[in-house]
């Protein structure tokens, strides 16, 4: 395979930005069929990537390496079977964000369009960067477009979000920066797959994973550092924080997988304790965090630090259930979420409240929406049939084989999600129809209709079919989690269990 | 005769400076000739330079003067930062009804003075190459006459700057007592390092240099001389004595005084740190853009210190790398400063910025680059110039340093994040002139494109200055 497919799916959407930068006009329809024109031939060649990779391995595929910083850095990109997944997520979610502009974003519809595609690129970046600093680059860079998309597109305590999101992540990262650096010249390669070959100095080890750590629970989040996530969902427009809850916070997750349990196994054994604390003391504090929101924008945003608190919990049960549970909760959370913070979306194009007062009695008015925002609410709190069911449910038979009561408390976490996920929807589209403007507001356009139906059709697939998925990340899990074991055994085995 | 020849480039420029005084003395109204002029000459003093054989280390004139790849190199950003500094601010010289014969000709002789000091290895020849300089830009920062802030900055400037190079002065004279010469590696090499006597010496030196590249805690004029300062004068100020000061800074430590490393590292590490956190806290409060760039320019020159406080190779690459990105970045803020022009009135505060965006699309991605770059945010040439000196500081386990120094770029993100808020989220105020000059345009163009670009190519510039090998 010699075609640069990697490549290409990261430097498309860059060519579709800087064609609409050059365009003259400014807000008209041609900038977004240029955009989703891009974004959907993006999504196609990742279907084919997905197409032409080979599950039965956990090799890196596709692989490209190119000289960059000479002597020191090269650019090397390949993906395996948990990152294609996370990269056709990605790229499914763009051109639907894409299309989902039409209501949202009044101004400046051309540089928003920029931005979704820019972002685009980075993300895909991320998901496949096979060297450290590359993979920083990409992860770093990616602040940018999402602090003009929050601070210019947002609503009112815009400015305040954008900062916070900026800083924060920010914060986060320069650690990781120190530790990418400091990492290069313990091993003397910042090469991924040298790395897992190689192996870090024991010594090193904790201190690198922490370094790692704050910039990965910062972007999550876990808590206690979750608390931008709810200021930038809120404030972000309908498109932004789809893109926050599908892509962003999954880098995190990636990362865990792919770095802290990959290059720092004997680490990430000693500080397992500390992420299964956080892990549940966000799934349990965000969930009654979320039963008492007013917004509803706000509520899904703590549904997602729960959610990722699942995420966390079952990848550091270093099981093969846990982790796979963990991969597929996050494709999961990327649609469901996404999913639900565009039918929040929809009624507030159409009321311009996010409260959940406004509303009450919709199921009469949007029957419709009514139904597609109860398979969502459904699959959210992991009902069996929608793949939010198997994600959970492997996360939590991983956690029962490791530890009994952490499985427990997590389980606990299960029900609050159902509580208040049905409570938003009875509040929302049952009850009386009290506020008489609610009256006005038609059902689901087609292109909504699009788009919703686009992310339940997966949602629902997956749910009772999840084998796809499974395959495919099947292997690479499994040998991460040989390499872990044997790695621990032979580095570290005052710390093996 | 022979040593002339490696000297052309320094001889070419006195000889033009003295050609364009005695033009702009029988030539009324030739402002604008000698202007073009100087521009010219500097340009062909790089010619010159370039033709000097790179990879010759010669020294002159009785081991005082000395040509190698760390003079040549600087020599050139200094020129090329000249040539820029003149190219772009004739516009801005003519409203500012500053447009005389002087301005040019003093900025020539700065850099002439600032050549010689990048060349010297002698004590004496050094410091007649930094008064050259420094009275130059005394005259040059209280340009404007007639205005109260230019004035009261040249004496500022000439008060504070007189005091230091007194100091630098008596290290000087304390050095040459203890170890019998002014010559670089005589010293170097008579050098008893248990001396209390050369410790005090090379503490003077450092304190007067400090205050030539305005590193905490001698940087106290910075501010007011970048304010009060002409704005074309601000951004000479910003840019190309740093990059001379600088290389003294280098050829000092690591010639000389390699050996005391034990003495001067923890000077330059407080001074690093020191000025990387006051400049970025101190200038979340500034709401003047030009005091901004004096408070960001204090805390980037903490970056290139941090590099020089390495004590290898790479470390001195690293900084002259940042050194010479920073220069770019400057160079395209001011740029910027220079368009924001309505009805013949400059305008320099951050709310002047205001809604930039909607009406200059163009002139706000710019800046929108350039601030991103100086924050320090991948994939932009002022992360790869902050990545290359925490990787040579990383690599001499000086893990404090590197974690204070990225921490405080988060601190100097946020300011950076204000302008582009003010710029990108506010309401818009009225439309600036768009009739700016050629070179203006072009220059902004240049920096922008290569600070965005520079990822592509993140080696090449590494490349040329991988030629320096001091140690």
């Amino acid at each position: 395979m010699n075609f640069p497919i990697l490549s290409s799916l990261i430097l498309l959407p860059t060519i579709g930005a800087l064609f609409l930068l050059f365009s003259k006009d400014k807000n008209s329809n041609t900038g977004k069929y240029v955009a989703l024109f891009t974004s959907f031939v993006n999504f196609l060649i990742s279907i084919y990537l997905w197409y032409l990779f080979d599950p039965s391995t956990s090799t890196f595929q596709f692989v490209e390496n190119r000289e960059w910083l000479k002597g020191f850095v090269n650019y090397k990109v390949g993906i395996d079977g948990i990152s294609v997944l996370f990269i056709i997520l990605t790229t499914l979610i763009t051109p639907l964000c894409i299309i989902s502009v039409n209501n949202t974003i009044k101004v400046r519809l051309r540089d928003f369009l920029i931005a979704i595609l820019v972002m685009e690129s980075l993300m895909i970046g991320v998901f496949c960067s096979l060297d450290l600093v590359v993979f920083y680059l990409f992860f770093e860079a990616g602040l940018i477009p999402m602090f003009l998309i929050i601070g210019i597109w947002g609503g009112e305590r815009r400015v305040y979000s954008a900062f916070k999101f900026f800083l924060y992540t920010l914060l986060g990262s320069v650690l990781m920066l120190v530790a990418i650096i400091s990492i290069y010249w313990i091993a003397g390669t910042t090469d991924i797959v040298q790395l897992y070959e190689l192996g870090i100095d024991t010594k090193y080890q904790n201190l690198l994973w922490l370094a790692f750590f704050s910039s990965f629970a910062v972007k999550t989040p876990m808590w206690p550092v979750h608390t931008w996530l709810p200021d930038a969902h809120v404030e972000a427009p309908t498109a932004g924080s789809v893109l926050l809850a599908a892509i962003l916070l999954k880098m995190a997750g990636y990362g865990f997988i792919r770095f802290s349990l990959g290059l720092f196994p004997v680490a990430s054994e000693l500080f397992t304790p500390l992420v299964y604390s956080l892990s549940l003391i966000a799934i349990i504090y965000a969930s009654l965090v979320a039963l008492m929101q007013e917004d509803m924008k706000k509520l899904i945003a703590y549904s997602s630090v729960a959610h990722m608190g699942f995420v966390t919990l079952g990848i550091f049960t270093i099981t093969q259930q846990g982790i796979e549970g963990s991969i597929i909760q996050m494709i999961s959370h990327g649609l469901v979420s996404a999913a639900l913070f565009l039918c929040v979306g929809v009624v507030y194009d159409r009321m311009h409240s996010r409260l959940i007062k406004t509303y009450g009695g919709l199921v009469s008015v949007m029957p419709k929406y009514s139904i597609l925002f109860m398979l969502f609410t459904l699959a959210a709190l992991g009902l069996p049939g929608t793949s939010g069911f198997i994600g959970e449910f492997l996360i939590l038979m991983g956690a029962f084989k490791d530890n009994f009561l952490v499985a427990v408390i997590a389980s606990l976490g299960v029900i609050f999600g159902a509580a208040y996920m049905l409570w938003l929807y009875r509040r929302v589209v049952f009850g009386n129809l009290v506020n008489k403007d609610l009256l006005k507001i038609p059902d689901l356009d087609n292109s909504e209709k699009f788009i919703l139906w686009s992310l339940a059709i997966p949602v629902l697939f997956f749910g009772f079919y999840p084998e796809p998925l499974i395959n495919t990340i099947e292997v690479s899990v499994n040998d991460l989690i040989e390499m872990y074991n044997f790695n621990l055994n032979m580095y570290g085995p005052e710390v093996q269990k | 005769m022979n040593n002339l020849n490696f000297i052309s480039p320094e001889i070419f420029i006195s000889l033009s400076i003295m050609f364009l005084l005695i033009l702009g003395v029988f030539r009324k109204n030739g402002s604008s000739l000698i202007h073009n002029l100087s521009i010219g000459f500097l340009l062909i003093t790089i010619i010159l330079i370039l033709n000097n054989p790179f990879e010759t280390d010669v020294t002159l004139f009785g081991n005082s003067y000395v040509i190698d790849n760390l003079s040549s190199l600087m020599k050139i950003l200094t020129l090329l930062g000249g040539a820029f500094v003149l190219s772009i601010s004739t516009k801005y010289l003519k409203i500012s009804k500053i447009f005389l014969i002087e301005y040019p000709i003093l900025i020539l002789c700065s850099i002439l003075g600032m050549m010689v000091m990048i060349s010297s290895n002698d004590l004496m020849v050094f410091y007649i190459g930094l008064e050259l300089q420094s009275l130059a830009l005394y005259v040059l920062a209280s340009f404007n006459r007639d205005q109260l802030k230019s004035s009261e900055s040249g004496l500022k400037y000439f008060v504070l700057s007189a005091l230091s190079s007194g100091l630098l002065l008596y290290g000087c004279s304390l050095i040459y007592g203890f170890s019998g010469s002014t010559n670089f590696n005589i010293i170097g090499n008579s050098m008893d390092s248990t001396h209390y006597g050369l410790t005090f010496g090379i503490v003077f030196i450092l304190v007067g240099l400090a205050f030539k590249i305005s590193a905490v805690p001698f940087h106290m004029w910075a501010p007011d001389v970048y304010e009060g300062s002409p704005t074309s004068v601000t951004l000479f100020f910003a840019i190309v004595p740093k990059v001379a000061a600088l290389t003294v800074f280098i050829r000092f430590l690591y010639v000389p005084f390699f050996n005391m490393i034990d003495q001067w590292q923890p000077i330059i590490i407080f001074l690093s740190i020191a000025s990387m956190i006051f400049g970025a806290v101190a200038a979340i409060g500034q709401g003047n853009l030009k005091r901004l760039v004096a408070y960001s320019s204090i805390g980037h020159i903490g970056y290139a210190l941090a590099g020089l406080s390495v004590g290898t190779n790479e470390g001195i690459q690293s900084s002259i790398v940042y050194i010479s990105i920073y220069m770019v970045m400057n160079l395209g803020l001011f740029s910027c400063l220079f368009m924001m022009k309505r009805n013949d009135q400059y305008f320099e505060t951050i709310d002047d910025l205001s809604g930039l965006s909607k009406n200059h699309p163009v002139l706000s991605l710019s800046l929108l680059v350039i601030l991103f770059s100086l924050a320090g945010i991948p994939p932009l040439a002022g992360f790869f110039a902050k990545f290359y000196v925490f990787k040579s500081v990383i690599e001499q386990s000086m893990y404090f340093l590197a974690i204070v120094g990225l921490l405080s770029t988060v601190i100097a993100a946020f300011y950076y994040l204000r302008i582009i808020k003010v710029i990108y989220f506010d309401e818009e105020k009225e439309k600036y002139d768009t009739d700016h000059s050629v070179w203006l345009k072009i220059s902004l163009t240049f920096s922008t494109l290569l600070i965005l670009l520079y990822f592509i190519f993140p080696s090449k510039l590494v490349e040329i200055v991988s030629r320096i090998n001091l140690i």
